[in-house]
C-alpha cells in the first residue's frame, strides 16, 4: 500500500508544477503529495501557499478540512471499515469495535509493529453487501470477525 | 468465441468477482477454451453477484453468486453454453427482479462492456448527443423541461429550469460539473452508472455543456470509490481518443472537455456550493445562497451543478423525447427513479421503476424483507440526513410530495432496511453525531447543534430528564432546520425527529426499569 519515497522538498516542488496549469490545482496536488510520500508533510504546507500564491493559513485550512490528507504515514496496510447506517443495519459497530479490542488498536490507530491502521468510513456504496470494508483498496463486502482477523494477520505477515 | 461477462463493479469485487475471473481465466485455458472476457458493470440484482453470464444464440444465461471453486464444475456443465447448473439463473432478462423494471438512466448498465465506445454505440449510445446537435441547444433545454425530470440528488429542483437559467447568464465562461460525491448511505446509483457505462455521464454533460454554452466540465468524484475513478479515467481517455471530447466533439465543431476530481472524504462536499468550493481549491465551506451556482458558480461563473443521475438520464431524454420520459411517474415526480435498496434485506440491489410504487411494495415485494428473517422495524428513507419511516407508513407512494407529506425525504433514492433489533435512540444519536463529524462550521446551528444534540441524547440514553431532554432536542431540530446554512444541518434532524415521532417508546427506555420497580 504505502510504497512511499521519503520526504523531498524538490520532488514535492516538482509535483506542485507538475499541477499548476489546472483551475483550483490545491486539492490534486495534495492528493499528489500524499501518493508520493504517503502523507501530507507539514513541510509542503508554505511550500504550497507560496506557489499557489496564498496564505500558509489558508493552506493550513484546506489540508486540515479534509479527512483523507494524513498528518504522518500509516501503517504498511491500510483498512477502512464503513460505520455508516447500512452497514450498522447488518452489526458492523459491534463487529468493529469487538475487532478494535481484540487488535488493541482504537479508531484512527495503528498497530504498534506499523503494519496495520484502521479508519472509519462513511458508505464505500457497498450497501448491499453490508457491513463493507476496504483493505489497501479493495473492496470487501459482508465483512465478518473471520474476515477481520484474517486480513490483520496478513498485514503482519507482509 | 463465446463472451464470458464477469463484473468490475465495485460491489461484485467486494464478494471475490476478481477470484472468479481468474478462476475462469485459469480453467478456460487448461481446457483449451477460447473465450472472450468482458468486464461489465453489475445488472444490479447484487445479492447475486459475483454474477457471471454467457452469452448463447438464445440469450445471456447467468450463474449467480459465484465462488472461484465452483469454475470447474460449471465448465464440467457446459456452462460456455448456457448448461444447467445449480447455481444458473437462467436468462438474465428473464429473472423477475430485473423483468419488472423500467430501465431508462440504467438502459446499458451491467449490459456493456463499459469502456467499449463501439459497444456504447450498438446500444443505442450517443443518439441523444445527435439529436441535441440537430435541434440546437434551445430546443435541448426545451426537451428537457418538458421531460418533468428533476434533480436526482436529493432537492428534487428542476433541471431543465436550472439550465436555462445558466444558459441565461450572461458570462464570459460556464461550467458543467457533476456531483458525483454520493455520501448517503445506502446510495450506490451513482457509482453503478459510472462504473457501468461512464460514457452515458460523459454523453449527457456534452449535452448540457452544449444547451448551456460550455466549453469544460468537471467530475468531482468521492474519494471513497477507487474503482469508479479508475473506470471514469479509462472512458474519458476512450472519449477523448473517439473524438467524443476534446475541440470538435464527434465532427459538430463543439468544443468540450471533462475533468475528473477526487474529493477527499468530506461528506458536506456534496452540497453544490461546498463542492464548488472544494473544486476551486478551499475548504469545503458552504456558501451562503443567493447568489445561486447558476449565476456565480465555480470560478464566478455561472454554473451547473447536477447529480450524475440527472445528467446520465439526459442523453435518453434527447434520444426518446421528454415527453416519453414525462409519461412514466406520478403527479409532479415524472419519469423514472433508480431505487437502491440496502442494508438488512434480503434482494439488496438497484431497481429503476416510474415513481408511485409504495414504500411496503419495494421493501417487502422487491426486497424480499430483512436478510436475518426477522420483521423490518423501521426504513432510512434518503440517507444519513433522511427520515426512518415505520412499517406503518408503508402504504406511502415513492413520490416526492408524498413523502414530504411525512416530513421524510425521497433524496437520492436510497432504502436502508432495519430489522426489530434496531435501537432507534442510538440510530438518533448517530445521525446528529455524523452531522457534527461532518459538519463544515461555517454556520452555529450545525457546528454547535448538532454537538448539543449528541450531549442530549446521551442524557436521554442515561435516563436524566428525559422528558425536559426530549424536549430540548425537539427545539434543538427545529432551529437547525430553519436556522443552518445548508442542507447537511438543515436535514440533520430528520433522523432525529422521525425516530422520536415513531419510536417514542426507545427514548424512554432508560424510565423504564424504574418505573416497573
Amino acid at each position: 500500500m504505502s510504497g512511499a519515497v521519503p520526504w523531498n522538498e524538490a520532488r514535492a516542488q516538482e509535483i506542485i508544477d507538475a499541477h499548476l496549469g489546472l483551475e483550483g490545482p490545491a486539492l490534486p496536488i495534495l492528493h499528489a503529495i500524499q501518493e508520493e510520500f504517503g502523507y501530507v508533510p507539514e513541510a509542503v504546507v508554505p511550500q504550497m501557499a507560496q506557489s499557489l500564491n496564498i496564505s500558509r493559513a489558508e493552506m493550513h485550512g484546506v489540508v486540515t478540512f479534509y479527512h483523507d490528507f494524513r498528518h504522518a504515514p500509516a501503517g504498511r496496510h491500510v483498512l477502512k471499515l464503513c460505520r455508516a447506517e447500512s452497514c450498522q443495519s447488518m452489526g458492523s459497530e459491534k463487529i468493529a469495535k469487538d475487532f478494535l479490542e481484540r487488535i488493541k488498536l482504537e479508531w484512527g490507530g495503528t498497530a504498534n509493529d506499523g503494519s496495520l491502521t484502521v479508519e472509519a468510513v462513511y458508505c464505500l456504496g457497498l450497501c448491499a453487501h453490508s457491513p463493507g470494508a476496504l483493505y489497501d483498496g479493495e473492496p470487501i463486502g459482508r465483512v465478518d470477525a473471520e474476515i477481520l482477523d484474517e486480513l490483520a494477520s496478513e498485514a503482519q505477515k507482509s | 468465441m463465446t463472451k464470458v461477462y464477469v463484473p468490475r463493479d465495485m460491489a461484485a469485487l467486494a464478494v471475490g468477482a476478481k477470484r472468479v475471473l481468474a478462476a475462469v481465466e485459469k480453467e478456460a485455458a487448461a481446457r483449451g477454451e477460447t473465450i472472450q472476457i468482458i468486464r461489465n458493470g453489475s445488472r444490479g440484482l447484487l445479492w447475486l453477484e459475483p454474477l457471471v453470464e454467457v452469452e448463447t444464440p438464445e440469450g445471456r444465461i447467468g450463474y449467480g453468486n459465484v465462488k472461484p471453486s465452483d469454475v470447474p464444475s460449471l465448465f464440467d456443465a457446459g456452462f460456455l453454453k448456457g448448461g444447467a447448473h445449480p447455481l444458473s439463473i437462467g436468462k438474465v432478462e428473464e429473472h423477475p427482479y430485473w423483468a419488472k423494471q423500467t430501465r431508462v438512466t440504467f438502459e446499458r448498465v451491467g449490459i456493456i462492456d463499459p469502456v467499449n465506445l463501439d459497444d456504447y454505440v450498438a446500444h443505442g449510445g450517443g443518439q441523444g448527443l445527435a439529436k441535441a446537435f440537430e435541434i440546437g441547444p434551445a430546443k435541448v433545454i426545451e426537451e428537457v423541461t418538458k421531460s418533468g425530470l428533476r434533480g436526482r440528488g436529493g432537492a428534487g429542483f428542476p433541471a431543465g429550469i436550472k439550465w436555462k437559467t445558466v444558459a441565461d447568464a450572461p458570462a464570459d465562461r460556464r461550467y458543467v460539473v457533476t456531483n458525483a460525491d454520493e455520501g448517503d448511505s445506502g446510495t450506490f446509483a451513482d457509482r453503478m452508472v459510472m462504473e457501468g457505462d461512464p460514457f452515458v455521464l460523459i454523453e449527457g454533460m456534452t449535452i448540457c455543456g452544449y444547451a448551456i454554452g460550455a466549453s469544460k466540465g468537471f467530475i468531482y468524484l468521492r474519494a471513497e470509490y477507487p474503482q469508479c475513478a479508475e473506470v471514469l479515467t479509462e472512458a474519458l481517455e476512450a472519449a477523448r481518443k473517439g473524438g467524443w471530447l476534446g475541440p470538435n466533439v464527434r465532427g459538430s465543431g463543439f468544443a468540450f472537455d471533462i475533468e475528473l476530481r477526487i474529493g477527499a472524504g468530506a461528506y458536506v462536499c456534496g452540497e453544490e456550493t461546498s463542492l464548488l468550493e472544494s473544486l476551486e481549491g478551499h475548504r469545503g465551506i458552504v456558501r451562503a445562497k443567493p447568489p445561486l451556482p447558476a449565476h456565480v458558480g465555480f470560478m464566478g461563473r455561472p454554473t451547473v451543478v447536477n447529480n450524475v443521475l440527472t445528467l446520465a438520464t439526459a442523453p435518453a431524454i434527447l434520444a426518446k423525447g421528454g415527453e416519453y420520459y414525462a409519461s412514466f411517474g406520478v403527479g409532479r415526480s415524472r419519469g423514472t427513479m433508480p431505487l437502491q435498496i440496502a442494508g438488512n434485506v434480503k434482494f439488496g440491489g438497484l431497481y429503476e421503476t416510474p415513481f408511485g410504487l409504495t414504500l411496503g411494495e419495494i421493501v417487502n415485494d422487491i426486497g424480499g424483507g430483512t436478510l436475518t428473517g426477522r420483521p423490518v422495524r423501521a426504513v432510512q428513507c434518503g440517507g444519513p440526513l433522511g427520515a426512518y419511516v415505520p412499517p406503518s407508513l408503508f402504504d406511502t407512494p415513492f413520490d416526492y410530495e408524498a413523502f414530504q407529506k411525512h416530513d421524510s425525504l425521497i433524496g437520492h433514492g436510497g432504502l436502508v432496511v432495519f430489522d426489530d433489533t434496531v435501537d432507534m435512540l442510538q440510530m438518533a444519536r448517530f445521525g446528529m453525531e455524523f452531522c457534527a463529524i461532518e459538519s463544515c462550521g461555517k454556520c452555529t446551528p450545525c457546528r454547535i447543534g448538532s454537538t448539543r444534540g449528541v450531549e442530549t441524547i446521551d442524557k436521554i440514553v442515561e435516563g436524566v430528564d428525559v422528558e425536559a431532554n426530549i424536549e430540548l432536542l425537539s427545539d434543538l431540530c427545529n432551529t437547525m432546520k430553519f436556522g443552518s446554512l445548508c442542507a447537511l444541518g438543515g436535514f440533520a434532524p430528520y433522523p432525529v425527529e422521525s425516530a422520536l415521532r415513531h419510536y417514542p417508546e426507545d427514548f424512554r427506555k432508560a424510565t423504564l426499569p424504574a418505573a416497573a420497580e
